[in-house]
């Protein structure tokens, strides 16, 4: 009787998500347009992609992206909120300003750092450059490109690991606190022995879904840059979107869905493997 | 209790605390400042403050962005996702909740999984398949394929709210006779509300702010949403950054107020749903 209550959910997961995911899958070994009958082609479409400088430099902005993003703001995160733990007064309105830009529209956050800053003509960067101090557009030139979107990214993210971080830090024992600050211990000590230990399961979680989301990342990329100039700044969620909708190269999009997925069940698998671990300590 | 004595690491820390605030704001305060100024002074200097106000900005952008028709559409998507998701997620919630059933762990692992997938992974398939059945630019399709991406977070969340209600009060209602049904909808949800309340506005905020999958599977004119067709009017039609940044905030505008007014169940319900997934 209860266990029926699990079908509508059920029922429109594997439909919408599971038997599409196992096509893919399948697709990946096939050469398919969209239209005609997918030929089943072995494993052409991961060699091709092996052999694809476009592939690679995807695979290493992919790379680059997760690492920005496991060191800037995590750090960020973490420092502001110590400070606001340290501070108290205010905390709460701090911590909705910084959540802010998580509930704008990443379409609109993109257009608004394009325009309003990136931009040599209607931007910051415009203005600062008519200043006499040339700044170019980030977006448009292939050694900063990812970088600019990275940039745009972090502000609309940062906040939400600093709200996480706080909520986690106000669950640290007070005891130990006090503890710590009987025994005189300096700020850094204090972050370093008594905080940072004290939220470590958090951490570790955010860190492991940043890798994830990171092999995921795809709005601000195709908002900001579709990939360019010159593939400089493509990642594999955007080169698997435009092989099947501007290519129609279906088997290659499934291919490199594939890989990304695979770095994300890696991912879980070690994450899997650390919380057994701790288990058993 | 504070952690630490010395004055100026107050100091410290909110200054520190205050340019954050500043960098967090910038952006959102250029938006507010250029949707009411004419192209030509954006051109000259996007912070100075407007010279004249021109609200014209607002009614060519509502027009140019057919806001009329997109804006409606963004709703009727968004309130169709919580539909779905708030019922069909708060029935499944209960259950891994309340049943010892030895398939539960596996559900929840599934669910789990399913979050962590990359959208490319079912997208494909799904569109061609969609194609061929004729469901692109059908709203209902669309907040179908939502409701399948958002709902383990759903019920993730509802999970706890429904784990906190004693089991005492559902035996009591067993034995006063009343079906399983009727324990689910007249004793439960009623307790639970405040959670669904949650993933409601939840749900709304990402249906309303969604990109990827609206832009795949809305393309029609008349089935665009407010941010699909924010995008393409700065894309393409206009390069009038006054009226670009009138449009952003006209999406923007409600869902800040909402979220100021309800912040902390926006922050609790986001926060709290990816910690404890």
């Amino acid at each position: 009787m209860h266990r029926l209550y699990l079908v509508p959910t059920l029922l429109i997961n594997v439909v919408i998500i599971f038997v599409p995911a196992a096509l893919t899958i399948a697709l990946a070994f096939c050469r398919w347009d969209g239209i005609g009958m997918p030929v089943f082609v072995g494993l052409a479409n991961f060699r091709q992609l092996m052999a694809d400088r476009v592939f690679w430099m995807a695979l290493g902005n992919n790379v680059i992206w997760t690492a920005i993003f496991l060191t800037v703001p995590i750090a960020m995160g973490l420092l502001a909120a110590t400070m606001m733990l340290i501070a108290r007064r205010g905390s709460a309105f701090f911590q909705v300003i910084y959540f802010l830009p998580m509930v704008i529209a990443t379409a609109i956050t993109a257009r608004v750092w394009q325009g309003m800053i990136y931009s040599p003509l209607t931007g910051i960067a415009g203005l600062v450059t008519r200043a006499g101090f040339p700044v170019p557009n980030p977006l448009t030139q292939p050694a900063t490109a990812l970088y600019g979107i990275a940039v745009v990214d972090l502000w609309h993210w940062w906040g939400f690991l600093c709200v996480i971080f706080f909520a986690a830090l106000r669950q640290v024992p007070q005891e130990q606190i006090e503890a710590a600050r009987i025994e005189g211990a300096s700020f850094w000590q204090m972050l370093r022995y008594v905080l940072l230990p004290g939220i470590r399961p958090t951490i570790t979680l955010m860190m492991i879904m940043t890798i994830i989301w990171s092999f995921l990342v795809f709005d601000f990329v195709y908002i900001l840059t579709q990939g360019g100039p010159a593939f400089s700044s493509e990642v594999l969620s955007t080169l698997a979107y435009r092989s099947a909708f501007y290519d129609l190269a279906v088997g290659k999009a499934a291919a490199v869905a594939v890989v990304i997925s695979l770095f994300g069940l890696a991912t879980t698998a070690v994450y899997i493997r650390l919380q057994a671990k701790e288990f058993d300590q | 209790m504070r952690l630490i004595e010395s004055r100026t690491t107050f100091v410290l820390t909110y200054t520190a605390l205050a340019i954050l605030l500043l960098i967090t704001l910038f952006p959102i305060a250029l938006l507010v400042l250029n949707s009411l100024k004419p192209a030509t002074q954006i051109v000259q200097s996007p912070l100075s403050w407007p010279e004249v106000y021109r609200w014209d900005n607002f009614v060519r952008a509502w027009n140019d962005a057919r806001f009329g028709t997109t804006m409606l559409n963004s709703a009727l998507l968004a309130a169709l996702t919580i539909v779905l998701v708030c019922s069909t997620g708060s029935l499944t919630a209960y259950v891994l909740a309340r049943c010892k059933i030895k398939s539960w762990k596996i559900v929840t692992f599934y669910l789990l999984a399913t979050t962590t997938a990359p959208i490319q992974l079912f997208l494909f398939p799904l569109y061609f398949g969609f194609a061929k059945l004729g469901l692109i630019n059908n709203v209902f399709a669309v907040s179908l394929i939502y409701t399948a991406i958002y709902s383990p977070f759903a019920v993730m969340l509802l999970r706890t709210y429904f784990l906190a209600v004693p089991k005492e009060l559902e035996e009591a209602a067993l034995i006063d006779g009343a079906t399983h049904w009727q324990v689910f909808s007249k004793v439960m949800l009623p307790i639970v509300s405040p959670g669904i309340l949650t993933v409601a506005l939840i749900i709304g905020l990402y249906s309303w702010n969604e990109f990827l999958i609206a832009t795949t599977f809305l393309q029609r004119t008349d089935r665009l949403t407010a941010v699909v067709s924010f995008f393409l009017l700065s894309g393409q039609y206009t390069s009038d950054w006054g009226e670009i940044m009138a449009a952003a905030l006209i999406i923007v505008t409600p869902v800040i107020v909402l979220f100021v007014a309800l912040q902390r169940r926006f922050i609790e319900g986001m926060a709290g749903g990816s910690v404890k997934g």
